[in-house]
């Protein structure tokens, strides 16, 4: 059983299907925070709401949780291993012809991961009662937040990592899960540069016009 | 064109135990029709000429076909052009003067053995584990007996020819042997023959690629890049299809 579920091959399967539904789950989340550029705070406090309360969105904000664990948890495993399959490095460092976005994966998924942390501590921690704050009204910590300039720059550079992140793991996502030929590989090459740049370009462009708006 | 002279820097190490590190050569009189491996022949006689021991390299074949060449020059497995092993690397490819390093392969599964000879055994004993198809031994059957088209065997043929030369491994950023076994899953799962043991080989092959210490695939695509034999990454997605499908 350790052999099926540890093996080489299925650790990439699971880091796939988790990665898939965390792409999934991106856009719900933007569709949301798009609601943060109404002059009415009432259709995204409603939708934050909606995400706390209604019990199918719970379970699936319960699965949510534990993709986000698996995905990080194996990641670091594949990442630690990867370091130790070769103890000592060469002189002259590859210069092989591969895309940076696969090499920094780590780092990107980190630094995605920080921000992550922090996003908890300002929204879904309040929700759970572990930091105050007033759980209704999570329009006005974002609109707040907005105005920190170091926020937003800590938030833009976040979301050109996680853009850096989507591109490589889409298409490698489908790879691991033993989709590639002529036809298709191009296709979902083009699908995942278009999906890393609109997403965390929508995530982006809020806070700009928030302050526009001001 | 006129003879070459390179500054060569090489990983020289006694043996498996010790301690080894980079000493500095300086070579002239290389003609550039000479492979890279003639180039180091040149430099060894040099060497024992003046009592000194000789850089230790593996080859054999010397016509990109047995795969024991392998060596990591200027930060590329088999050097700076695609699609050719150290033994058809000519050194018309390199600018006089150039600087050379000359390193081996580098992985915890593949242990260096002397200068730049690595141990690629754990290979042996992946293919041992499954990388074959049990046949009656005898007379040879009828060719024909078995229809195949002309592009299924074209692309196992081309998935066949990896010559095991580890350069997959060495250019990996995790040493991933991911490249090298997909290949030879490949070569059967393309075939017919290939698929009365398809489930058992798949399963024995990533157990023992995953006990002999290769890291994990991060479809990075540096084997597909370095590959002397143009093995690609379809490959890798096959295996994982199969993989998937044994169980
Ligand atoms: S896949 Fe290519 S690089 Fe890897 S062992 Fe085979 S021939 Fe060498
Ligand atoms: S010596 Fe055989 S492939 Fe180079």
């Amino acid at each position: 059983m350790n052999k099926i579920l540890f093996s080489a091959v299925s650790k990439k399967f699971v880091m796939a299907l988790a990665g898939l539904f965390l792409l999934l789950f991106l856009p719900v989340h933007l569709g949301i925070n798009l609601m943060l550029l109404k002059d009415d705070p009432q259709p995204f406090n409603s939708a934050a709401h909606f995400m706390a309360t209604f019990p199918l969105v719970k379970v699936v904000e319960v699965l949510l949780f534990l993709t986000i664990l698996i995905h990080v948890v194996y990641g670091i495993t594949l990442q630690i291993q990867n370091w130790l399959s070769r103890p000592v490095r060469y002189e002259v460092s590859n210069r092989a012809e591969t895309s940076a976005f696969s090499r920094f994966m780590i780092w990107t998924g980190g630094s995605v991961l920080i921000f992550l942390i922090i996003h908890f501590f300002n929204f879904y921690f309040i929700k759970l009662g572990l930091v105050e704050g007033d759980p209704e009204n999570f329009y006005a910590i974002a609109w707040q937040l907005f105005t920190i300039p170091g926020y937003v720059i800590l938030y833009w550079v976040c979301f050109i990592l996680l853009g850096f992140h989507l591109f490589h793991a889409l298409q490698s996502a489908f790879q691991t899960l033993g989709l590639n030929n002529d036809f298709w590989t191009p296709v979902i090459k083009g699908l995942s540069l278009i999906y890393a740049i609109v997403v965390p370009l929508g995530f982006a462009v809020i806070p700009l016009v928030i302050w526009l708006i001001k | 064109m006129p003879d070459m002279k390179f500054k060569l820097k090489i990983w020289r190490q006694k043996n498996e135990k010790t301690k080894g590190s980079f000493v500095s050569y300086d070579l002239d009189n290389v003609s550039p029709d000479m492979s890279f491996l003639e180039m180091l022949d040149a430099l060894n006689k040099r060497l024992v000429e003046s009592g000194k021991e000789p850089v230790a390299f593996d080859h054999d074949c010397r016509e990109g076909i047995c795969g024991s060449c392998g060596m990591y020059i200027n930060g590329l497995p088999h050097g700076p052009v695609p699609g050719l092993t150290t033994c058809h690397l000519a050194m018309r490819y390199f600018n006089d003067g150039d600087s050379i390093t000359i390193e081996p392969w580098r992985a915890k599964a593949f242990p260096v053995i002397k200068d730049l000879i690595v141990d690629r055994s754990a290979f042996d004993r992946i293919q041992v584990a499954g990388g074959f198809i049990s046949v009656t031994a005898g007379a040879a059957s009828e060719a024909n007996a078995i229809l195949i088209t002309k592009t299924k065997s074209d692309e196992a043929f081309d998935s066949a020819i990896c010559i095991g030369c580890g350069a997959c491994v060495a250019s990996c950023k995790n040493a991933s042997a991911m490249l090298f076994v997909s290949a030879k899953i490949s070569q059967f799962a393309l075939l017919p023959q290939g698929h009365v043991e398809a489930k058992a080989r798949v399963r024995a092959m990533v157990q023992e690629m995953d006990r002999q210490g290769f890291g994990n695939c991060s479809n990075t695509g540096a084997c597909e890049a370095r590959c002397p034999k143009q093995i690609k990454l379809t490959n890798i997605a096959r295996l994982n299809r199969e993989y998937y499908k044994a169980y």
